[in-house]
């Protein structure tokens, strides 16, 4: 395989770099045919002494046909590519699978403003905590994105895990994914959002279950919290 | 209407400069001011981009030759963040509206229509001449808008709401109200321009010039007169309510406000997509044009080229949403754009495969405007067959609004504005200006063109498949676009390269105005009409009103003794141009 993607750690990914390839391939061999056909013809009938343009106007079935049924044939690799894509398209923006961890994924302009319900796991209470830029998450868990917007859009994009979701003022929009290696990745903002748009940046923090459960004593370590039982 | 026009004007020399050159209402005249309009923003485009790659391959150093520009816009040549934002906004605005626009309708639309169909000039020539000097307005109110406080327009040339909608998100105030007010001007402009198009098509035809007839050039020109004119009223409503906001208060697309910002990208997005169709047509017709007569050749499947693009073009009202996969809109809905967007290759496709039919069999020459129409052919392809990946919905997941995006669609608009409309240019200018252009010159045009014009966008899509988003000032803020820094300098080098290769063209064009080689009425022996005309061209245009008595494109008839039969001679032609 060629090596242009980052790579990726998410469940879903190896699905959409799997429909880009499928598509390369396809478009890829079309282009080629295409584009030697031409070159080839440029070469063969160019103009010579004592060789005529023939008169062949494409208007009769017979001769139309010659440009039809390759356009068939686009038309059916256009269908393969299309039921193709929808699969993983359902795979990432479809039904949030059952979460385990849910996280408020705020935005404003130049910020990630990111809030953990805390151990009652539910937001809005004492509980809660507001980090900046930093989302920490469980490696081999399936985590819920409640992106919101204080100002403008925003766009939460993480290349490795190929994921990336317009976030609007006024709505709370869900998006999910699981991390499949721990490490720290960087979040960007995909959409322009100001003058400050090119530094918003934040940092995915992937936690191995031991790391994370040293991450949640360490965040809430009031006597009532309840140990980092998972 | 137009006879009585002339009729009241009497002939062109009885008229003063001012009325033969500035406030024409001869649509040839018109067109060569629109040329003139097309090709001066394309410099400024092009200088706004250089501006651009510069920062971001050397980030907040100074840009060589930006030294002039007064503070707070830059600091000693160093471009700070709203100043490149606006950069990005202008440059995308000026090379969709104020030079693909101009350029391949404005320019050729008016110069070709009424020659091509064998009328006099335009059916509305007042009208025509206003929509003219209603983009000339809007150009200027464009370029005064960098020198209000908070410079220009910086909310992308897409002016996502709520960021354009008040201007406390971007600072700039006025800047991006003129942005507005100059676009409504535009639009104003070829409103005027689709009405003349469609009403002289469809009324002042010559005899016997039956719509399937026409020159192909024609046909693409009303397609996308008519493709704009039902696209863009809801984009004048949504432009109207986004002022609103910015001025009045009103919260059409402010969330708080009780509005939703999703509504402007449907509005924008509604026109968006049928506008490229706008500017891709005509570019298309030229090849159309260009492509049967260096080949001798009728060009291949005339009627299924018309019926496919009318098909492209009702499609383009069914696709917009593509361009917002992953806006936050109901998912259901992306699967049908996707499948809508993905079939809009099939008509495409076709008008493909009928200039490869049209080249093969045929007895080819190489000119320049040849050259150029190749030239598109090859790299349109690219630009066509990468739409794939940005319509298929997961894919477009992690592409959107990366640099594979970017250079997607430079690689369409970039083959069709400026390869085609060269091709068109280098074509038709000896019946614009009545000189030759000179070869040599063309050809280093053309080769240094095509080969610098790959080289920046091939890696651009390397870019974009590492990631790496469009529209960061500096990229070096991320870890991860570090690795491809070198690559950005590499395609900024190139970019210059792309630029200093125009130079040849400046120097041939008013070289070739002045100097050229005087050119007969018909120096590639054509068929249509407008080579049936003197040049150059008076007012009025034909001395009699041809008959015409073929299709445009009946090259290397059997039985003929030259391999061309115009469509206004009853017989094969008497002599060789």
């Amino acid at each position: 395989m060629l090596d242009w993607f980052p790579k990726n750690i998410s469940t879903f990914g190896a699905e959409i770099d799997h429909v880009f390839y499928l598509i390369f391939y396809i478009v890829g061999i079309g282009f080629l045919v295409g584009e030697a056909l031409i070159v080839y013809f440029l070469f063969r009938y160019r103009r010579r002494d004592g060789q005529k343009a023939r008169y062949v106007d494409g208007e009769t079935w017979a001769q139309s046909a010659w440009i039809l049924i390759p356009a068939v044939i686009v038309l059916v690799l256009d269908l393969w590519i299309d039921f193709a894509g929808a699969k993983a398209y359902e795979a990432v923006k479809g039904d949030t699978p059952v979460a385990e961890v849910v996280v408020q994924m705020g935005s404003k302009q130049f910020n990630w403003i990111i809030t953990y319900p805390g151990p009652d796991g539910t937001f809005g209470t004492p509980d809660d905590m507001v980090k900046e830029n930093d989302l920490h998450v469980p490696i081999n868990k399936v985590v819920k994105l409640l992106l919101t917007s204080e100002d403008v859009i925003h766009s939460f994009f993480v290349p490795v895990l190929r994921l990336k979701q317009d976030i609007l003022p006024g709505r709370e929009i869900e998006s999910w994914f699981e991390a499949t290696e721990t490490g720290t990745y960087e979040i960007a903002c995909a959409e322009l959002c100001g003058y400050g748009h090119y530094t918003m940046r934040g940092f995915l923090h992937v936690h191995s279950d031991e790391d994370y459960a040293a991450w949640l004593a360490k965040s809430w370590p009031a006597p009532e919290a309840e140990p980092a039982a998972e | 209407m137009s006879k009585e026009e002339h009729a009241g004007n009497g002939h062109t020399e009885d008229l003063g400069f001012w009325r033969k050159y500035i406030f024409s209402i001869d649509h040839k005249t018109i067109g060569k001011q629109y040329l003139f309009l097309s090709l001066f923003m394309a410099l400024v485009g092009g200088l706004m981009a250089y501006y651009m790659r510069w920062q971001i391959a050397w980030p907040e150093t100074a840009v060589p030759g930006a030294g002039w520009i007064p503070e707070p816009t830059a600091y000693d040549g160093i471009i700070p963040p709203e100043f490149y934002n606006a950069l990005v906004t202008m440059h995308g605005t000026i090379m969709v509206f104020f030079v693909g626009m101009p350029f391949l309708l404005g320019a050729f639309g008016n110069f070709l229509i009424p020659l091509m169909i064998g009328a006099d000039d335009m059916a509305f020539p007042r009208l025509n001449m206003m929509s003219f000097w209603t983009i000339f307005l809007g150009s200027l109110v464009m370029i005064a808008s960098f020198f209000f406080e908070g410079g220009s327009a910086s909310a992308g040339w897409t002016g996502y709401a709520p960021l354009s909608a008040d201007p406390i998100h971007t600072g700039a105030n006025w800047g991006m109200n003129l942005w507005i007010l100059g676009l409504a001007l535009e639009f104003t402009s070829f409103l005027m321009g689709g009405v003349n198009f469609l009403t002289t098509t469809v009324t002042m035809r010559a005899p016997g010039l039956s719509m399937f007839r026409l020159p192909l050039m024609v046909w693409m020109q009303i397609t996308a007169a008519v493709i704009f004119m039902l696209s863009v009223g809801p984009l004048i409503a949504g432009a109207i309510l986004l002022l609103l906001d910015r001025t009045i208060g009103t919260g059409f697309f402010i969330a708080e406000r009780g509005g939703d910002p999703l509504l402007w990208q449907h509005l924008f997005w509604f026109f968006g997509h049928p506008e490229v169709y706008v500017v891709l047509l005509p570019g298309l017709g030229a090849i159309m044009e260009i492509l049967p007569v260096f080949s001798r050749k009728p060009i291949f499947g005339y009627r299924t080229i018309i019926w496919s693009t009318i098909v492209a073009g009702v499609l383009s009202f069914i696709v917009w949403a593509h361009h917002m996969f992953v806006s936050g809109m109901d998912p259901r809905l992306v699967m049908p754009f996707s499948i809508t967007t993905i079939l809009i290759s099939v008509p495409f496709a076709i008008v493909i495969f009928a200039f490869m039919a049209t080249l093969w069999g045929g007895s080819l020459t190489f000119p320049t405007p040849m050259l150029f129409a190749i030239g598109t052919i090859l790299t349109f392809i690219i630009g066509g067959v990468t739409g794939i990946f940005n319509g298929s919905a997961p894919v477009d997941i992690y592409i959107h609004d990366t640099y594979f995006v970017v250079s997607h669609f430079h690689y369409t608009l970039f083959p069709d504005v400026f390869l085609g409309g060269f091709a068109a240019l280098y074509f038709w200018f000896p019946k614009m200006f009545g000189r030759m252009m000179n070869e040599t010159l063309g050809k280093i045009h053309f080769w240094w063109t095509m080969i610098a014009f790959n080289v920046v966008f091939i890696p651009m899509f390397v870019l974009g498949l590492g990631g790496h988003m469009r529209r960061i000032y500096n990229p070096l803020q991320y870890d991860f676009l570090k690795p491809m820094q070198e690559m950005n300098q590499f395609i900024t080098w190139a970019a210059i390269c792309l630029l200093i290769g125009q130079i040849p063209f400046i120097i041939n064009f008013f070289w070739s105005l002045f100097k050229g080689k005087k050119a007969g009425d018909n120096p590639w022996n054509a068929n249509t009409l407008e080579w049936a005309a003197p040049t150059p061209v008076p007012h009025g245009n034909f001395a009699t009103v041809p008959s015409v008595y073929h299709g445009p494109y009946e090259y290397s008839l059997p039985g003929s003794e030259t391999d061309w039969q115009p469509q206004h001679l009853q017989s094969g032609p008497t002599t060789s141009a």
